[in-house]
């Protein structure tokens, strides 16, 4: 018996996703009486690696193959399904985000075990077997339980805290040959951010609505955002305006984030945009608005015309950082 | 080619989740019932690939598992242009059951295409597509937010953390779908609300499938604490806060 967590990474580094998956699948193999085995797919270097034992892994199996170094769900699932088996996992721990979106569905038809997706916490009983998960994105949390004797669990991106342990990991690399004939997904191009934060792995997120009025007036969000090391969002009346790129929009339909500080900028908070952001450990609001109900899920709130506010918090915040 | 859109029906989402049955279950008392937003503009964007004739699509059939009750949402569907579509009659207990009801279905019919949104508002499970994928041996496709095909073959647009990649599969193959998909979904003109009438809905009987999760109780997220407010004129004490009290920057 063993908890396996799928480990995914990018362009061989990992990042806070990865530790917290393993911090998560830790504190269910202590649950359980048994240890972590991380798996590793694609080429990471050892000092990386040994990286995942800081958070608890006994573990760590790196997969290497070429054929693995797109993501096509095939084959990456039947990996993970393989690997699973070999070590007699009964939890496998994926994570929730689009790459784990990819896999997890098929690894679950794959071995026959049951899903619980969007898990923020740990199962909340043994027998039966019970997790707590996302419903109505965010309004409602179910308590679901797994029937099957191999459960998955997909976890929410920043939902779980990183917690160190004494790092006692050893590395297995496997030799392991996939049926190339499973790797069907041709990868024609790829673009990548440079130098932005990215979203779904900010601490910190500054987003603006359609009290910004224009979009001549982001520069000073962006102002704020640099300063706080932040990444920048927006509502989707703003992207839908086209005045902010789509992969900035926040919400039901757009990006689902759960920073640890999310300051929402003459946005209202409709019902769809705090679907997206309502996970989040800390909101500010800024709106002109007294009523409006953004003011119902933050805990600081500034009453004020968005375009007044912005400027004088960019300079209260440079007199600090002074 | 054919295409096979998969349609959830969802709670409006503005709708305020109450419980019933000691929280047992959510309360579908007044729910006004709609097609999941992601189904929606994967609809939307199979219709629009059919437009171009270029494609070649011949047909874009929709499928739902649900009792005779959802019967209006699949409706909805063919007034916004599906040609036909099919309804398992079932109450949807899973994910695990709803994709092999789908598969079973798919299996019979050769689509070329599958699509499925990448999540419903109601369950935000975000595996069925891939389920269905699977229990077909077929390549799947995840957070897809642009399709078009260029001599037959999909040239996808999948997003990944940090950036997007355009990528192609062989047919057939599922493509789970998000927002940027298509603009805006298609909304139902009279004339289609009048011919959804009389296009034909198949209705098939579920295979035995033991569903593999169950959800036994509901709660509401904790209530966050009261908001305080700052003077907008002393946003340093905004900071002061987020510095000290909530130790976040």
């Amino acid at each position: 018996m063993s908890v396996l967590v799928y480990t995914e990474n990018w362009d061989g580094k990992f990042k806070k996703l990865s530790f917290e998956l393993v911090s998560y699948a830790t504190g269910v193999a202590e649950m359980l009486n048994t240890s972590v085995t991380a798996l590793s797919i694609g080429k990471v270097e050892e000092q990386e690696l040994k990286k995942l034992g800081n958070y608890g892994a006994e573990k760590i199996i790196n997969v290497n193959n070429d054929l693995l170094n797109t993501l096509d769900s095939q084959a990456c699932s039947s990996v993970i399904s393989d690997i699973s088996q070999k070590e007699n996992a009964t939890v496998i721990i994926i994570s929730n985000n689009n790459t784990g979106k990819a896999v997890a569905p098929r690894v679950s038809v794959r071995l026959k075990a049951g899903i619980g997706s969007g898990v923020s916490r740990l199962p909340l009983s043994l027998n039966p077997f019970t997790v707590y998960k996302k419903t109505y994105s965010g309004n409602a949390y179910a308590h679901v339980v797994i029937k099957t004797d191999v459960k998955i669990i997909t976890l929410s991106q920043n939902s779980f805290d990183l917690i160190g342990t004494e790092n006692t990991a050893t590395i297995e690399n496997l030799n392991y040959s996939i049926d190339g004939s499973l790797v069907k997904t041709v990868v024609k191009e790829v673009q990548k951010q440079t130098g932005k934060i990215v979203l779904t792995d900010a601490d910190i997120v500054v987003s603006g609505g359609r009290g910004m009025k224009s979009p001549d007036n982001w520069p000073s969000l962006i102002e704020l955002a640099n300063l706080l090391g932040a990444a920048t969002a927006c509502s989707r009346p703003v992207s839908d305006e086209g005045w902010r790129p789509h992969d900035e929009h926040t919400g039901q339909t757009g990006k689902i984030i759960a920073p640890n500080l999310y300051i929402a900028i003459g946005i209202s908070g409709s019902t769809q945009h705090l679907a997206g952001v309502s996970s989040s450990k800390y909101i500010v609001a800024i709106n002109t608005d007294k009523d409006a109900p953004i003011f119902e899920a933050a805990q600081y709130g500034i009453i004020g015309d968005a375009m007044k506010v912005l400027p004088k918090l960019v300079s209260a915040l440079k007199e600090i950082k002074k | 080619m054919k295409i096979l859109v998969c349609i959830s029906n969802v709670p409006d989402t503005t709708t305020k989740i109450k419980f019933a049955g000691g929280n047992a279950s959510v309360d579908i008392t007044g729910i006004q019932w709609v097609i999941n937003p992601w189904d929606e503009l994967s609809l939307t964007r199979a219709l629009e690939l059919k437009d171009d004739a270029a494609n070649g699509v011949k047909s874009v059939t929709v499928i739902h598992v649900g009792p005779a009750a959802s019967e209006p949402v699949i409706r909805k569907a063919l007034a916004i242009g599906a040609d036909d579509a099919i309804r398992v009659n079932a109450e949807p207990a899973d994910a695990w059951f709803v994709a092999a009801q789908i598969a079973g279905v798919a299996k019979k019919e050769n689509f070329d295409v599958i699509m499925c949104g990448i999540e419903s508002s109601d369950y935000n499970g975000s595996a069925v597509g891939g389920m269905i994928a699977e229990f077909l041996a077929i390549p799947s496709v995840s957070a897809v937010s642009g399709i078009k095909f260029v001599n037959g073959q999909p040239v996808m647009t999948r997003e990944i953390d940090g950036g997007k990649e355009e990528v192609s599969v062989p047919l057939p193959f599922v493509a789970i779908v998000q927002k940027g998909i298509a603009k805006e979904p298609r909304i139902a003109a009279m004339r289609g609300i009048m011919m959804a009438r009389s296009k034909p809905v198949k209705l098939v009987e579920p295979v035995a499938i033991e569903p593999l999760t169950q959800i036994v109780s509901y709660e509401k997220p904790a209530p966050r604490a009261a908001c305080k407010y700052i003077d907008a004129d002393n946003p340093a004490q905004l900071i002061d806060l987020l510095q000290n009290e909530a130790k976040v920057i």
